[in-house]
């Protein structure tokens, strides 16, 4: 069985910025892949041009097997797509949207109608059905429009921050959503800002920054990018901040402080020697510590780690340079 | 062309319709706009500079025509807010069949022009303008008129597409206006200085407003215009369709 999206090399240039820059990436069918970077990083690009609404400069792009140029028809009679903005007709309603897009997609009058109830009871919008989509709240919106994406049952489905602007109980209701379409056997290709997110939802996540993808794994493979766990230190007084890194059985250069939380910070290779060795050294220096923990490193460490470079303004490769 | 072009174009066409449905008062606006303008310049303004005989004569027809033109705007603004809303994408990432989203909106449109000019036709009789010519020709004159909103249309279309943003609209509109009065839909050009009678008389509006008057049989209308009108709008149509169409298409680039 062949990968439900195949990219290879895609490039996408608008005036002098490459949105994409020869990005690369597949995803296995039946699998939930996040597609996790900053603003700007080319995520809604990619998004676009996979769903046939934008033609790539450069490079080859497959979705359920079909190029997303030269079958772009075939493409998007298997795909479904959740935009960054609703993509509903604000003035009708939820009904009469599910079963214009039904009609679109040449079901037939009647199927289009039974379609329509059928997502609009699943996605528990049947009592709204008939208010015009722009007297919906944020999250019922975005239902639609998740089932509006469902019509076909797609092979493939597109979202594209898919909970960007939602209340934590849009979002949670988003989460429900999505989790329930992976039973269902489509693939899923989100891209997010929010890492908990991608944690929460994918199988595997393409860390994507200034249109390539920086780095590739499930959310376990990512963080092990880092380094392992890491110990925290909280201590009772800032002022001792200073003394305590001196002090501690730690890789100097390593720690990283945080004065406004009174913290300490670094990498715990030898896990609970590691703990043990600093409540030690605390306790002998008479440093009060109002807490000491080991932890994974989170994403959000991952992320930075991965997307910001040295020199964001002007990346140079070092390769190109020595030679 | 797909075999699904006309169930699609239907079904973008019944959206339009249902948009009406659920904005009456939006469709009320837009069908008494004209209806105001024939009884201000019928009562208010009238008078018809260098106009001989019955001025009702002369100015309903002329309103007829200024209708199918300010049509324009009513396309553009709604080309423009579709285009910036969400909802086009999902129409372009759907398969269905490439034209449907336009013709969708020129076949509504057109029924609304439609009812309008029925509306407008109604006041100008209250008014007291009358058909004299036969049937065919009143026939013949609507066909005019329609088609000279045909041509708007495709016209509305383009400029939605170039202009991009609904803010846009308003300079249109701005535009559109010295364009729809420098017509001889109000006044003869003979009453104009030399140099505005010249444009007027090249306005493909005066062409079609001239034709139709002489269609609908007024008392001293000039004959020979049914030509250029049918000419006129065509030739809007060959530019501006293909560019219209093909502009669409081209979204994605």
């Amino acid at each position: 069985m062949t990968d439900a999206i195949v990219v290879e090399g895609v490039r996408k240039r608008y005036g002098d910025k490459d949105a994409l820059d020869g990005l690369d990436l597949r995803v296995g069918r039946g699998t939930v892949h996040a597609v996790l970077g900053p603003n700007g990083a080319g995520k809604t690009t990619l998004v676009r041009v996979l769903s046939t609404l934008l033609r790539p400069g450069a490079g080859r792009a497959e979705v359920a097997g079909h190029d997303v140029v030269t079958r772009a028809r075939e493409v998007r009679r298997r795909i479904g797509l959740l935009g960054q903005h609703a993509a509903l007709d604000e003035e009708l309603g939820g009904r009469q949207n599910l079963e214009m897009f039904g009609r679109l997609y040449h079901l037939g009058a009647r199927h289009a109608r039974v379609r329509a109830d059928e997502l609009l009871e699943r996605f528990g919008l049947a009592d709204t059905g008939r208010k015009a989509v722009k007297r919906y709240s944020g999250g019922m919106r975005r239902r639609l429009d998740l089932a509006a994406s469902l019509i076909t049952e797609p092979e493939v489905i597109f979202l594209d921050e898919p909970t960007t602007g939602l209340d934590p109980r849009g979002r949670a209701e988003v989460w429900k959503a999505v989790r329930s379409l992976v039973g269902g056997g489509t693939t899923v290709l989100l891209t997010t800002q929010y890492l908990e997110e991608a944690d929460q939802l994918a199988h595997r996540i393409s860390v994507v920054d200034r249109g390539r993808v920086v780095a590739d794994g499930t959310a376990d493979e990512l963080k092990a990018l880092t380094g392992g766990d890491r110990i925290d230190v909280v201590l009772r007084d800032g002022g001792q901040l200073g003394a305590a890194v001196a002090l501690l059985p730690l890789a100097q250069a390593e720690i990283s402080v945080d004065v406004d939380r009174r913290l300490l910070s670094a990498p715990a290779a030898d896990r609970v020697k590691t703990l043990a060795g600093v409540v030690r050294a605390l306790e002998d220096a008479g440093v009060e510590a109002e807490d000491v923990a080991l932890r994974r490193p989170t994403l959000d460490e991952v992320f930075l780690h991965l997307t910001t470079g040295d020199d964001p303004v002007d990346p140079v490769d070092p390769v190109k340079e020595a030679v | 062309m797909s075999t699904y072009a006309l169930s699609d174009s239907w079904t973008m066409t019944r959206r339009e319709l249902a948009h009406w449905a659920r904005q009456p008062a939006q469709v009320l606006v837009g069908l008494v706009f004209p209806v105001m303008l024939l009884l201000m310049f019928g009562y208010l303004i009238g008078g018809g500079r260098g106009v001989q005989g019955d001025y009702v004569d002369f100015l309903v027809p002329g309103m007829f025509a200024l209708t199918m033109v300010f049509g324009l705007e009513g396309t553009m603004l709604a080309v423009t807010q579709d285009l910036n809303k969400g909802v086009i994408d999902r129409f372009r990432s759907m398969p269905m069949a490439d034209g449907a989203v336009l013709v969708g909106r020129s076949a509504a449109d057109m029924l609304q022009s439609a009812v309008g000019l029925a509306v407008l036709m109604g006041t100008g009789y209250a008014l007291g303008w009358r058909v004299h010519g036969t049937f065919g020709a009143f026939m013949g004159a609507v066909g005019l008129l329609l088609l000279l909103r045909f041509a708007m249309l495709w016209i509305g279309i383009l400029l939605a597409m170039v202009a991009g943003k609904p803010e846009m609209v308003q300079a249109v509109q701005i535009l559109i206006w010295p364009v729809g009065f420098l017509s001889n839909a109000l006044a003869t050009p003979e009453s104009m200085p030399g140099w505005l009678g010249t444009a007027v008389e090249w306005n493909p509006l005066s062409q079609t407003a001239t034709a139709v008057r002489d269609l609908f049989g007024a008392p001293g209308a000039e004959a020979g215009h049914v030509w250029a009108a049918v000419v006129w709008p065509l030739a809007l149509l060959a530019v501006f369709f293909p560019l219209a169409v093909r502009r669409f298409g081209a979204l994605d680039e």
